[in-house]
């Protein structure tokens, strides 16, 4: 018998491409980019119940109060306001007094951001709320060592120059306790509008 | 006869012999970076938008809780439920989730566990402080609002 020898099988890979598509697009469309980023917070320890609450008496005017009601609307100051965007200025006036406007806050170090919502306020308009906070911090921070609001939430703590200009920019002392720390205080809120 | 008549013997069809192989390393790219989700949502879940955010560097001591309306409204009701993992909880048992969560890390690292708070932006306050509240229980006091980028117009 003789064996017809057509050479070596070749498979057709033209279509391979075509495959290789397919299963390309079917990752892109599937990915999800990992969204890991937020606003960062950190609680306050729980209570010790041995021992009595701290009475510590601040003085008003190094409060800075923003009511947020169930209905979404504010009270900043005792005052309605009614654009939030408005906010970060304000909070970076109150904290950057230095005892000016017997109104606003003695001192930066004295300064402290209440936030209090209700139960019934939604979640959207706290997070813009306290955005609203934080870019006034990282704004000020920002300015003291000479770089935008952006710029100084991207520094590395890991880097030694950067922890440098980031430990400036909070006025670290000896102690490693900052002298103009960032005091946004999220109060417990409040049961009018029902959960 | 024409001078300017070039004997083209160049051949005028691009080689696509490599073609597969290029597909095939965006392929491999999409496939590594691609991370399945873990859990099937069982809430609805549209975030509020931010600007000032911060990225965790250590995916490893982070936990995810989820806060939305459920998305079987017939089922499970239409009132914000807390959902961990693949099931709901009540606010009680965060405590305990925290806690087994804590268990899968190191014991030098324990206190450095980031809970990772998804929440709808329909949600009232309420339910968040409660969870908050308990986690301030469970003694995990690192949380993180998880929400998008806003883009300023």
């Amino acid at each position: 018998m003789r064996r017809t020898n057509r050479g070596a099988g070749q498979i057709n890979s033209g279509s391979m491409a075509d495959i290789a598509f397919l299963l390309l697009i079917f990752f892109l469309v599937t990915t999800q980019i990992a969204t890991d980023k937020g606003i960062l917070i950190r609680l306050p320890p729980k209570p010790d119940p041995n021992e009595p609450p701290p009475d510590i008496k601040f003085n008003q005017r190094n409060i800075f109060k923003i009511l947020i009601n169930s209905q979404d609307k504010l009270l900043v100051e005792d005052e309605p306001l009614y654009d939030v965007s408005l906010l970060k200025d304000m909070v970076k006036k109150f904290v950057l007094n230095n005892g000016k406007d017997p109104n606003l806050s003695d001192s930066p170090s004295d300064a402290i951001v209440s936030i209090k919502a209700d139960r019934g306020t939604s979640y959207d308009i706290f997070i813009s709320v306290y955005d609203q906070c934080e870019a006034a911090y990282n704004e000020m921070y920002g300015e003291k060592v000479g770089l935008t609001a952006e710029e100084f939430r991207k520094l590395d703590r890991g880097d030694p120059d950067q922890k440098k200009l980031y430990d400036r920019a909070r006025e670290i002392d000896e102690n490693g306790k900052p002298q103009f720390p960032k005091q946004i205080s999220i109060a417990e809120p409040t049961k009018y509008g029902g959960s | 006869m024409s001078k300017f008549k070039k004997s083209s013997k160049a051949s005028q069809d691009i080689p696509t012999a490599a073609l597969p192989d290029i597909i095939f390393m965006l392929l491999f790219f999409f496939m590594v970076t691609t991370v399945l989700r873990e859990v099937e949502l069982l809430v609805n879940q549209q975030l509020p938008l931010a600007t000032q955010l911060k990225k965790i560097e250590r995916k490893s001591l982070v936990s995810y809780i989820y806060i939305g309306k459920p998305k079987n409204a017939k089922e499970f009701g239409v009132e914000p439920r807390v959902q961990v993992n693949d099931n709901f909880i009540g606010t009680k048992e965060i405590v305990q989730f925290v806690l087994t969560e804590k268990d899968k890390l190191d014991e030098s690292e324990r206190d450095q566990i980031t809970m990772s708070l998804k929440i709808d932006k329909e949600t009232k306050m309420g339910i968040v402080t409660d969870v908050q509240q308990e986690l301030k229980e469970a003694n995990a006091l690192k949380v993180l609002y998880n929400t998008p980028r806003k883009v300023d117009m």
